[in-house]
Protein backbone atom coordinates (compact mmCIF):
# COMPACT_ATOMS: atom_id res chain seq x y z
CA UNK A 1 0.00 0.00 0.00
CA UNK A 2 1.10 3.77 -0.37
CA UNK A 3 2.56 5.42 2.43
CA UNK A 4 0.23 8.46 3.61
CA UNK A 5 1.70 11.70 3.26
CA UNK A 6 2.87 13.15 5.99
CA UNK A 7 0.49 15.55 7.55
CA UNK A 8 -2.62 13.03 6.68
CA UNK A 9 -0.06 10.24 8.49
CA UNK A 10 0.59 12.77 11.26
CA UNK A 11 -2.89 12.72 12.33
CA UNK A 12 -3.40 9.38 13.36
CA UNK A 13 -0.19 8.74 14.96
CA UNK A 14 -0.53 11.97 16.79
CA UNK A 15 -4.24 10.39 18.03
CA UNK A 16 -2.65 7.23 18.61
CA UNK A 17 -0.21 8.96 20.93
CA UNK A 18 -2.67 11.05 22.14
CA UNK A 19 -4.81 7.67 23.25
CA UNK A 20 -1.98 6.45 25.49
CA UNK A 21 -1.25 9.76 26.91
CA UNK A 22 -5.19 10.02 27.81
CA UNK A 23 -5.26 6.71 29.03
CA UNK A 24 -2.61 7.67 31.28
CA UNK A 25 -4.11 10.70 32.51
CA UNK A 26 -6.87 9.73 33.16
CA UNK A 27 -5.93 6.56 35.27
CA UNK A 28 -3.82 9.56 37.32
CA UNK A 29 -6.94 11.59 37.70
CA UNK A 30 -8.97 8.21 39.16
CA UNK A 31 -5.58 7.91 41.33
CA UNK A 32 -6.10 11.27 42.58
CA UNK A 33 -9.66 11.17 43.42
CA UNK A 34 -8.62 7.53 44.91
CA UNK A 35 -6.21 9.33 47.27
CA UNK A 36 -8.30 11.96 48.01
CA UNK A 37 -11.00 9.74 49.70
CA UNK A 38 -8.37 8.09 51.61
CA UNK A 39 -6.80 11.40 53.06
CA UNK A 40 -10.55 12.19 53.63
CA UNK A 41 -11.15 8.96 55.81
CA UNK A 42 -8.05 8.82 57.48
CA UNK A 43 -8.79 12.60 58.66
CA UNK A 44 -11.99 11.31 59.44
CA UNK A 45 -11.01 8.65 61.62
CA UNK A 46 -8.10 10.85 63.67
CA UNK A 47 -11.15 13.12 64.55
CA UNK A 48 -12.82 10.27 65.85
CA UNK A 49 -9.72 8.76 67.40
CA UNK A 50 -9.56 12.42 68.84
CA UNK A 51 -12.58 13.14 70.18
CA UNK A 52 -12.96 9.73 72.12
CA UNK A 53 -9.39 10.67 73.59
CA UNK A 54 -11.00 14.14 75.08
CA UNK A 55 -13.38 11.83 76.50
CA UNK A 56 -11.49 9.89 78.26
CA UNK A 57 -8.72 11.33 80.48
CA UNK A 58 -11.73 13.31 81.92
CA UNK A 59 -13.05 10.22 83.02
CA UNK A 60 -11.62 8.52 86.26
CA UNK A 61 -12.05 4.80 86.63
CA UNK A 62 -15.12 2.58 86.13
CA UNK A 63 -16.09 3.14 82.72
CA UNK A 64 -19.95 3.14 82.85
CA UNK A 65 -21.50 2.77 79.61
CA UNK A 66 -22.33 5.98 78.50
CA UNK A 67 -18.99 7.75 78.81
CA UNK A 68 -17.40 4.69 77.24
CA UNK A 69 -19.45 5.43 74.29
CA UNK A 70 -17.50 7.78 71.71
CA UNK A 71 -20.78 10.03 71.09
CA UNK A 72 -21.24 11.32 74.93
CA UNK A 73 -20.16 15.00 74.56
CA UNK A 74 -17.30 16.06 77.11
CA UNK A 75 -19.58 18.53 78.98
CA UNK A 76 -21.82 15.90 80.03
CA UNK A 77 -19.56 13.21 81.45
CA UNK A 78 -17.10 16.12 83.41
CA UNK A 79 -20.16 17.10 84.99
CA UNK A 80 -21.43 13.12 85.93
CA UNK A 81 -18.10 12.02 86.68
CA UNK A 82 -16.52 12.66 90.01
CA UNK A 83 -13.63 14.54 88.60
CA UNK A 84 -10.40 15.34 90.05
CA UNK B 1 4.36 -3.10 52.05
CA UNK B 2 3.88 -3.26 48.50
CA UNK B 3 5.82 0.69 47.58
CA UNK B 4 9.53 -1.38 48.38
CA UNK B 5 11.70 0.12 45.07
CA UNK B 6 8.77 1.96 44.17
CA UNK B 7 10.80 5.28 43.88
CA UNK B 8 13.88 4.27 41.98
CA UNK B 9 11.34 1.86 39.74
CA UNK B 10 9.08 5.64 38.91
CA UNK B 11 12.32 7.19 38.09
CA UNK B 12 13.73 4.58 35.68
CA UNK B 13 10.15 4.22 33.91
CA UNK B 14 9.46 7.86 33.40
CA UNK B 15 13.71 7.94 32.25
CA UNK B 16 12.54 5.06 30.15
CA UNK B 17 9.49 6.30 28.80
CA UNK B 18 11.04 9.63 27.74
CA UNK B 19 13.96 8.24 26.11
CA UNK B 20 11.71 5.67 24.21
CA UNK B 21 9.52 8.91 22.97
CA UNK B 22 13.16 10.99 21.93
CA UNK B 23 13.73 7.51 19.73
CA UNK B 24 10.42 7.03 18.17
CA UNK B 25 10.56 10.39 16.87
CA UNK B 26 14.39 11.66 16.20
CA UNK B 27 16.51 7.97 16.01
CA UNK B 28 14.04 5.42 14.44
CA UNK B 29 13.97 5.74 10.36
CA UNK B 30 10.66 6.07 8.69
CA UNK B 31 9.36 2.80 7.55
CA UNK B 32 9.92 1.83 4.01
CA UNK B 33 6.75 0.52 3.13
CA UNK B 34 4.50 2.36 5.64
CA UNK B 35 6.45 5.78 6.25
CA UNK B 36 5.31 7.85 8.67
CA UNK B 37 2.50 6.39 10.21
CA UNK B 38 4.16 3.03 11.42
CA UNK B 39 5.71 5.59 14.66
CA UNK B 40 2.28 3.96 15.77
CA UNK B 41 4.03 0.26 15.90
CA UNK B 42 5.97 1.58 18.86
CA UNK B 43 2.83 2.24 21.16
CA UNK B 44 0.88 -0.18 20.04
CA UNK B 45 2.96 -3.35 19.55
CA UNK B 46 4.67 -2.59 22.87
CA UNK B 47 1.42 -2.38 25.13
CA UNK B 48 -0.49 -5.43 23.46
CA UNK B 49 2.71 -7.53 24.68
CA UNK B 50 3.17 -5.92 28.18
CA UNK B 51 -0.85 -6.10 28.62
CA UNK B 52 -0.91 -10.04 27.44
CA UNK B 53 2.24 -10.35 29.92
CA UNK B 54 0.53 -8.73 32.61
CA UNK B 55 -2.56 -11.44 32.41
CA UNK B 56 -0.38 -14.20 32.14
CA UNK B 57 1.77 -12.91 34.94
CA UNK B 58 -1.84 -12.46 36.92
CA UNK B 59 -2.09 -16.22 36.36
CA UNK B 60 1.00 -17.45 37.76
CA UNK B 61 0.22 -14.68 40.68
CA UNK B 62 -3.33 -16.89 41.21
CA UNK B 63 -1.58 -20.06 40.96
CA UNK B 64 0.74 -18.71 43.81
CA UNK B 65 -2.45 -17.38 45.44
CA UNK B 66 -3.62 -21.16 45.57
CA UNK B 67 -0.45 -22.85 46.19
CA UNK B 68 0.31 -20.85 49.56
CA UNK B 69 -3.08 -19.80 50.74
CA UNK B 70 -1.82 -15.91 50.63
CA UNK B 71 -4.40 -13.45 50.14
CA UNK B 72 -2.25 -10.65 48.99
CA UNK B 73 -1.04 -13.00 46.22
CA UNK B 74 -5.07 -12.72 44.72
CA UNK B 75 -4.42 -8.88 45.50
CA UNK B 76 -1.50 -8.42 43.19
CA UNK B 77 -2.97 -10.60 40.31
CA UNK B 78 -6.35 -8.77 40.48
CA UNK B 79 -4.03 -5.58 39.99
CA UNK B 80 -1.89 -7.25 37.30
CA UNK B 81 -5.14 -8.00 35.43
CA UNK B 82 -6.81 -4.43 36.62
CA UNK B 83 -4.11 -3.06 34.74
CA UNK B 84 -3.85 -5.20 32.20
CA UNK B 85 -7.39 -4.56 31.16
CA UNK B 86 -6.82 -0.61 30.99
CA UNK B 87 -3.68 -1.37 28.81
CA UNK B 88 -5.80 -3.10 26.49
CA UNK B 89 -8.50 -0.54 25.50
CA UNK B 90 -5.66 1.40 24.69
CA UNK B 91 -4.39 -1.27 22.39
CA UNK B 92 -7.60 -1.74 20.68
CA UNK B 93 -8.00 1.65 20.00
CA UNK B 94 -4.70 2.32 18.90
CA UNK B 95 -5.20 -0.97 16.99
CA UNK B 96 -8.11 0.33 15.11
CA UNK B 97 -6.15 3.81 14.28
CA UNK B 98 -3.12 1.64 13.09
CA UNK B 99 -5.72 -0.28 11.02
CA UNK B 100 -7.52 3.04 9.76
CA UNK B 101 -4.15 4.83 8.63
CA UNK B 102 -2.64 1.65 6.61
CA UNK B 103 -5.71 -0.02 5.52
CA UNK B 104 -8.64 2.91 5.17
CA UNK B 105 -10.87 0.23 7.95
CA UNK B 106 -11.25 1.24 11.64
CA UNK B 107 -11.46 -2.83 12.27
CA UNK B 108 -9.88 -5.69 9.78
CA UNK B 109 -10.92 -8.81 11.04
CA UNK B 110 -7.64 -10.56 9.01
CA UNK B 111 -4.97 -8.96 11.62
CA UNK B 112 -4.66 -11.92 13.43
CA UNK B 113 -3.37 -10.56 16.47
CA UNK B 114 -6.15 -7.55 16.87
CA UNK B 115 -8.53 -10.28 16.54
CA UNK B 116 -7.07 -12.32 19.11
CA UNK B 117 -6.68 -9.57 21.67
CA UNK B 118 -10.35 -8.78 21.36
CA UNK B 119 -10.92 -12.46 22.32
CA UNK B 120 -8.80 -12.00 25.07
CA UNK B 121 -9.72 -8.32 26.10
CA UNK B 122 -13.54 -9.75 26.02
CA UNK B 123 -13.14 -12.87 28.16
CA UNK B 124 -10.89 -11.12 30.65
CA UNK B 125 -13.61 -8.13 31.05
CA UNK B 126 -15.59 -10.77 32.92
CA UNK B 127 -13.51 -10.76 35.53
CA UNK B 128 -15.14 -8.03 37.30
CA UNK B 129 -18.29 -9.37 37.57
CA UNK B 130 -16.96 -12.63 38.84
CA UNK B 131 -15.37 -10.96 41.65
CA UNK B 132 -17.54 -8.63 42.47
CA UNK B 133 -20.51 -11.06 42.85
CA UNK B 134 -19.18 -13.54 45.31
CA UNK B 135 -19.04 -11.63 48.60
CA UNK B 136 -17.67 -13.95 50.68
CA UNK B 137 -13.70 -12.42 50.45
CA UNK B 138 -12.07 -15.62 50.36
CA UNK B 139 -14.00 -17.60 48.32
CA UNK B 140 -14.25 -14.32 46.41
CA UNK B 141 -9.82 -14.69 46.62
CA UNK B 142 -10.00 -18.40 45.25
CA UNK B 143 -12.48 -17.86 42.72
CA UNK B 144 -10.87 -15.47 40.91
CA UNK B 145 -7.78 -16.58 41.10
CA UNK B 146 -9.11 -20.12 39.27
CA UNK B 147 -10.36 -17.75 36.74
CA UNK B 148 -7.32 -16.24 36.72
CA UNK B 149 -5.75 -19.29 36.03
CA UNK B 150 -7.79 -20.91 33.43
CA UNK B 151 -7.62 -17.87 31.03
CA UNK B 152 -4.33 -17.53 31.46
CA UNK B 153 -3.90 -20.75 29.56
CA UNK B 154 -6.50 -19.67 27.65
CA UNK B 155 -4.49 -16.74 26.31
CA UNK B 156 -1.91 -18.75 23.99
CA UNK B 157 -4.57 -21.49 22.45
CA UNK B 158 -6.61 -18.71 21.75
CA UNK B 159 -4.04 -16.87 19.59
CA UNK B 160 -2.68 -20.19 18.54
CA UNK B 161 -6.10 -20.96 16.88
CA UNK B 162 -6.83 -17.59 15.09
CA UNK B 163 -3.59 -17.61 13.77
CA UNK B 164 -4.31 -21.31 12.15
CA UNK B 165 -7.36 -19.88 10.82
CA UNK B 166 -5.94 -16.87 9.76
CA UNK B 167 -2.49 -18.49 7.82
CA UNK B 168 -5.21 -21.29 6.07
CA UNK B 169 -7.69 -18.56 4.31
CA UNK B 170 -4.38 -16.02 3.45
CA UNK B 171 -1.01 -16.90 3.95
CA UNK B 172 1.14 -13.58 4.91
CA UNK B 173 4.61 -13.12 6.53
CA UNK B 174 4.87 -11.07 9.29
CA UNK B 175 6.99 -8.35 9.03
CA UNK B 176 4.42 -6.08 10.24
CA UNK B 177 5.16 -6.84 13.91
CA UNK B 178 8.28 -7.89 14.91
CA UNK B 179 9.93 -10.12 12.31
CA UNK B 180 13.27 -9.15 10.52
CA UNK B 181 12.83 -5.09 11.64
CA UNK B 182 16.36 -3.03 10.90
CA UNK B 183 18.62 -2.64 13.19
CA UNK B 184 18.02 0.71 14.94
CA UNK B 185 14.13 0.54 14.21
CA UNK B 186 14.56 -2.78 16.16
CA UNK B 187 16.35 -0.79 19.11
CA UNK B 188 13.93 1.61 19.28
CA UNK B 189 11.52 -1.02 19.93
CA UNK B 190 12.88 -3.05 22.16
CA UNK B 191 13.45 0.55 23.98
CA UNK B 192 9.50 1.17 23.94
CA UNK B 193 9.03 -2.54 24.82
CA UNK B 194 11.70 -1.68 28.36
CA UNK B 195 9.51 1.64 29.07
CA UNK B 196 6.09 -0.17 28.57
CA UNK B 197 7.31 -3.00 31.01
CA UNK B 198 8.81 -0.78 33.86
CA UNK B 199 5.76 2.06 33.21
CA UNK B 200 3.21 -1.47 33.79
CA UNK B 201 5.40 -2.30 37.08
CA UNK B 202 5.55 1.01 38.31
CA UNK B 203 1.45 1.51 38.14
CA UNK B 204 0.95 -2.28 39.15
CA UNK B 205 2.99 -0.87 42.65
CA UNK B 206 1.39 2.48 43.06
CA UNK B 207 -2.31 0.40 42.36
CA UNK B 208 -1.27 -2.37 44.53
CA UNK B 209 -0.10 -0.02 47.56
CA UNK B 210 -3.45 2.27 46.80
CA UNK B 211 -5.79 -0.87 46.89
CA UNK B 212 -4.11 -1.82 49.96
CA UNK B 213 -3.95 1.42 51.94
CA UNK B 214 -7.51 1.30 51.45
CA UNK B 215 -8.47 -2.31 52.95
CA UNK B 216 -6.56 -1.05 55.85
CA UNK B 217 -8.27 1.68 56.36
CA UNK B 218 -11.61 -0.17 56.01
CA UNK B 219 -9.81 -2.43 58.50
CA UNK B 220 -8.72 0.63 61.24
CA UNK B 221 -12.40 1.98 60.79
CA UNK B 222 -13.82 -1.76 61.68
CA UNK B 223 -11.62 -1.99 64.82
CA UNK B 224 -12.34 1.55 65.72
CA UNK B 225 -15.65 1.29 65.55
CA UNK B 226 -15.37 -2.03 67.55
CA UNK B 227 -13.38 -0.40 70.11
CA UNK B 228 -15.85 2.39 70.58
CA UNK B 229 -19.38 0.39 70.78
CA UNK C 1 -19.64 -42.64 39.18
CA UNK C 2 -22.63 -42.64 41.59
CA UNK C 3 -23.07 -38.62 40.64
CA UNK C 4 -22.96 -39.01 36.98
CA UNK C 5 -26.09 -42.30 37.69
CA UNK C 6 -27.95 -39.49 39.85
CA UNK C 7 -27.69 -36.78 37.53
CA UNK C 8 -28.70 -38.64 34.46
CA UNK C 9 -31.63 -40.31 36.36
CA UNK C 10 -32.65 -36.85 37.73
CA UNK C 11 -32.36 -35.49 34.10
CA UNK C 12 -34.33 -38.52 33.01
CA UNK C 13 -37.54 -38.12 35.24
CA UNK C 14 -37.60 -34.57 34.76
CA UNK C 15 -36.53 -34.02 30.89
CA UNK C 16 -35.26 -30.56 31.70
CA UNK C 17 -31.93 -29.63 29.82
CA UNK C 18 -31.57 -31.73 26.98
CA UNK C 19 -35.20 -31.20 25.63
CA UNK C 20 -34.81 -27.45 26.25
CA UNK C 21 -31.34 -27.67 24.25
CA UNK C 22 -33.03 -28.98 21.67
CA UNK C 23 -35.78 -27.14 20.89
CA UNK C 24 -33.22 -23.99 21.23
CA UNK C 25 -31.50 -25.41 18.45
CA UNK C 26 -34.48 -25.65 16.35
CA UNK C 27 -35.93 -22.37 17.41
CA UNK C 28 -31.80 -20.76 16.19
CA UNK C 29 -32.08 -22.54 12.50
CA UNK C 30 -35.38 -20.96 11.91
CA UNK C 31 -34.00 -17.76 13.24
CA UNK C 32 -31.18 -18.17 10.86
CA UNK C 33 -33.91 -18.93 8.30
CA UNK C 34 -35.10 -15.22 8.22
CA UNK C 35 -32.38 -13.78 9.55
CA UNK C 36 -30.46 -14.67 6.86
CA UNK C 37 -34.07 -14.96 4.41
CA UNK C 38 -31.83 -18.39 2.79
CA UNK C 39 -33.83 -21.66 2.78
CA UNK C 40 -30.65 -23.52 2.10
CA UNK C 41 -27.08 -23.11 2.98
CA UNK C 42 -23.84 -24.83 2.28
CA UNK C 43 -19.77 -24.40 2.96
CA UNK C 44 -18.72 -21.98 5.61
CA UNK C 45 -22.12 -20.39 6.38
CA UNK C 46 -23.55 -23.87 6.69
CA UNK C 47 -21.22 -24.64 9.38
CA UNK C 48 -20.49 -21.28 10.52
CA UNK C 49 -24.28 -21.79 12.10
CA UNK C 50 -24.12 -25.53 12.99
CA UNK C 51 -21.46 -24.46 15.24
CA UNK C 52 -22.85 -20.96 16.71
CA UNK C 53 -26.03 -23.09 17.06
CA UNK C 54 -24.43 -25.33 18.97
CA UNK C 55 -22.73 -23.43 21.51
CA UNK C 56 -25.30 -21.46 22.27
CA UNK C 57 -27.51 -24.68 23.39
CA UNK C 58 -24.18 -25.95 25.21
CA UNK C 59 -24.62 -22.31 26.92
CA UNK C 60 -28.37 -23.77 28.23
CA UNK C 61 -26.63 -27.17 29.56
CA UNK C 62 -23.90 -25.66 31.05
CA UNK C 63 -26.08 -22.89 33.46
CA UNK C 64 -28.42 -25.92 34.22
CA UNK C 65 -25.03 -27.89 35.20
CA UNK C 66 -25.03 -27.70 38.99
CA UNK C 67 -28.99 -26.87 38.83
CA UNK C 68 -30.21 -29.76 40.80
CA UNK C 69 -27.40 -29.69 43.47
CA UNK C 70 -28.44 -25.96 44.12
CA UNK C 71 -31.88 -25.94 44.14
CA UNK C 72 -31.88 -28.92 46.58
CA UNK C 73 -29.26 -27.30 49.06
CA UNK C 74 -27.13 -30.32 47.09
CA UNK C 75 -23.92 -29.44 47.04
CA UNK C 76 -23.52 -28.73 50.50
CA UNK C 77 -24.71 -32.57 50.82
CA UNK C 78 -22.42 -33.46 48.25
CA UNK C 79 -19.52 -32.03 49.34
CA UNK C 80 -20.57 -33.47 52.77
CA UNK C 81 -20.13 -36.95 51.55
CA UNK C 82 -16.23 -37.78 50.68
CA UNK C 83 -16.44 -37.30 47.41
CA UNK C 84 -13.40 -36.18 45.48
CA UNK C 85 -12.97 -32.83 43.68
CA UNK C 86 -11.57 -34.59 40.61
CA UNK C 87 -14.19 -37.18 40.45
CA UNK C 88 -16.98 -34.86 40.82
CA UNK C 89 -15.38 -33.19 38.17
CA UNK C 90 -15.09 -35.67 35.85
CA UNK C 91 -18.55 -36.75 36.71
CA UNK C 92 -20.03 -33.51 35.65
CA UNK C 93 -17.67 -33.47 32.76
CA UNK C 94 -19.05 -36.62 31.18
CA UNK C 95 -22.86 -35.49 31.89
CA UNK C 96 -22.30 -32.39 30.31
CA UNK C 97 -20.89 -34.35 27.42
CA UNK C 98 -23.95 -37.13 27.32
CA UNK C 99 -26.09 -34.06 27.19
CA UNK C 100 -24.11 -32.66 24.54
CA UNK C 101 -24.30 -35.90 22.60
CA UNK C 102 -27.68 -36.60 23.13
CA UNK C 103 -28.51 -33.04 21.92
CA UNK C 104 -26.54 -33.65 19.07
CA UNK C 105 -28.63 -36.76 17.79
CA UNK C 106 -31.60 -34.29 17.13
CA UNK C 107 -29.76 -31.11 16.24
CA UNK C 108 -27.61 -32.09 13.14
CA UNK C 109 -30.39 -34.27 12.06
CA UNK C 110 -32.63 -31.21 12.08
CA UNK C 111 -29.68 -29.13 10.83
CA UNK C 112 -29.44 -31.49 7.52
CA UNK C 113 -33.06 -31.78 6.73
CA UNK C 114 -33.59 -27.73 7.61
CA UNK C 115 -31.24 -25.56 6.64
CA UNK C 116 -28.35 -27.82 4.60
CA UNK C 117 -28.43 -27.73 1.11
CA UNK C 118 -26.33 -30.34 -0.24
CA UNK C 119 -26.49 -33.13 2.26
CA UNK C 120 -24.08 -34.93 3.75
CA UNK C 121 -22.51 -36.34 1.01
CA UNK C 122 -20.06 -39.50 2.63
CA UNK C 123 -18.48 -36.30 5.19
CA UNK C 124 -20.95 -38.07 8.00
CA UNK C 125 -17.73 -40.14 9.83
CA UNK C 126 -15.21 -37.31 9.72
CA UNK C 127 -18.38 -35.07 11.10
CA UNK C 128 -18.58 -37.37 14.18
CA UNK C 129 -14.90 -37.35 14.88
CA UNK C 130 -15.43 -33.53 15.47
CA UNK C 131 -18.13 -33.34 17.37
CA UNK C 132 -16.99 -35.58 19.72
CA UNK C 133 -13.43 -33.81 20.05
CA UNK C 134 -15.28 -30.72 20.14
CA UNK C 135 -17.53 -32.54 22.91
CA UNK C 136 -14.95 -33.47 25.07
CA UNK C 137 -13.57 -29.65 25.00
CA UNK C 138 -17.08 -28.06 25.41
CA UNK C 139 -17.76 -30.52 28.47
CA UNK C 140 -14.66 -29.53 30.20
CA UNK C 141 -14.39 -25.81 29.63
CA UNK C 142 -18.18 -25.88 30.48
CA UNK C 143 -18.16 -27.56 33.79
CA UNK C 144 -15.54 -25.24 34.86
CA UNK C 145 -17.60 -22.34 33.76
CA UNK C 146 -20.13 -23.65 35.63
CA UNK C 147 -18.52 -23.94 38.70
CA UNK C 148 -17.06 -20.81 38.93
CA UNK C 149 -20.37 -19.53 38.48
CA UNK C 150 -22.11 -21.54 40.64
CA UNK C 151 -21.32 -19.25 43.56
CA UNK C 152 -21.54 -15.65 42.46
CA UNK C 153 -24.91 -14.53 42.48
CA UNK C 154 -25.18 -13.29 39.00
CA UNK C 155 -24.76 -16.93 37.31
CA UNK C 156 -27.21 -16.67 34.13
CA UNK C 157 -24.82 -13.77 33.19
CA UNK C 158 -21.50 -15.35 34.33
CA UNK C 159 -22.03 -18.74 32.06
CA UNK C 160 -22.10 -17.09 28.66
CA UNK C 161 -19.94 -13.90 29.29
CA UNK C 162 -17.52 -16.63 30.54
CA UNK C 163 -17.98 -19.52 28.34
CA UNK C 164 -18.77 -17.86 24.84
CA UNK C 165 -14.98 -16.06 24.68
CA UNK C 166 -13.39 -19.29 26.12
CA UNK C 167 -14.88 -21.09 23.17
CA UNK C 168 -14.31 -19.13 20.61
CA UNK C 169 -10.64 -21.24 19.70
CA UNK C 170 -12.75 -24.50 19.66
CA UNK C 171 -15.16 -22.43 17.40
CA UNK C 172 -12.73 -21.97 14.47
CA UNK C 173 -10.98 -25.38 14.50
CA UNK C 174 -14.67 -27.44 14.64
CA UNK C 175 -16.46 -24.90 12.06
CA UNK C 176 -13.25 -24.79 9.77
CA UNK C 177 -13.00 -28.93 10.03
CA UNK C 178 -16.57 -29.20 9.20
CA UNK C 179 -16.49 -26.48 6.47
CA UNK C 180 -15.23 -28.61 3.71
CA UNK C 181 -17.72 -31.32 4.56
CA UNK C 182 -20.72 -29.41 3.79
CA UNK C 183 -19.87 -27.94 0.39
CA UNK C 184 -21.41 -29.26 -2.46
CA UNK C 185 -18.53 -31.34 -3.79
CA UNK C 186 -17.52 -32.46 -0.29
CA UNK C 187 -13.75 -32.59 0.14
CA UNK C 188 -11.59 -33.19 3.22
CA UNK C 189 -8.92 -30.72 3.71
CA UNK C 190 -6.93 -29.29 7.16
CA UNK C 191 -8.68 -32.17 9.07
CA UNK C 192 -6.27 -33.28 10.61
CA UNK C 193 -4.50 -30.16 11.35
CA UNK C 194 -7.83 -29.11 13.08
CA UNK C 195 -8.38 -32.37 14.84
CA UNK C 196 -4.95 -32.35 16.00
CA UNK C 197 -5.90 -28.44 17.19
CA UNK C 198 -8.72 -29.54 18.77
CA UNK C 199 -7.27 -32.50 20.72
CA UNK C 200 -4.96 -29.97 22.14
CA UNK C 201 -7.46 -27.67 23.01
CA UNK C 202 -9.60 -30.70 25.18
CA UNK C 203 -6.26 -31.99 26.61
CA UNK C 204 -5.46 -28.00 28.11
CA UNK C 205 -8.58 -27.56 29.59
CA UNK C 206 -9.25 -30.66 30.89
CA UNK C 207 -5.64 -30.62 32.36
CA UNK C 208 -6.58 -26.90 33.78
CA UNK C 209 -9.63 -27.87 34.69
CA UNK C 210 -8.79 -31.14 37.15
CA UNK C 211 -5.96 -28.84 38.61
CA UNK C 212 -7.96 -26.31 39.85
CA UNK C 213 -11.45 -27.70 41.06
CA UNK C 214 -9.56 -28.65 44.08
CA UNK C 215 -10.42 -25.11 45.01
CA UNK C 216 -14.01 -24.56 43.63
CA UNK C 217 -16.94 -25.95 45.43
CA UNK C 218 -15.27 -26.09 48.60
CA UNK C 219 -17.03 -24.61 52.07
Amino acid sequence: MPALPLDEAGKYVAAAYLVFLALLIIYVAIMGMKVARIEREIGELLEEVERSETVKPSQDGEPSPQTARQDASPEVTRTGGPGP
Amino acid sequence: MYSKGFKPLAIAAVAFTLLAFGMVFFFAPNDADQGFIQKIFYVHVPMAIVALGGFVAGGIMAIKHLRTGDRSWDLRSYVAIHMSIILGVGVLITGAIWAKASWGHWWVWDEPVLVSFLVVFLLYCVYYPLRFSIEDPERQARYSSVFAIAAGAFVPINFTAVRMAESLIHPRVLSQTGGNLPADMRLTFLVCLVAMTLLFVTLWKLELTSKHASMQLKRLRRRLEASAA
Amino acid sequence: MAILRKDLAIEWRTKESVPAMALFTITVYVLFHFGLDRDSLDGELASGVLWVTLLLAAVIGVSRLFAAEREQGGIDGLLLAPVDRTALFLAKAAVLFLYLVALELVAVPAFVVLLLGPGLTGGLPELVLILLAANIGLAAVGALVSALASETNARELIVPLLLLPMLVPLLIAAASATEPLLRQTAASEDLGRWLAFLAGYDALFVLVSLAVFDYLLDD
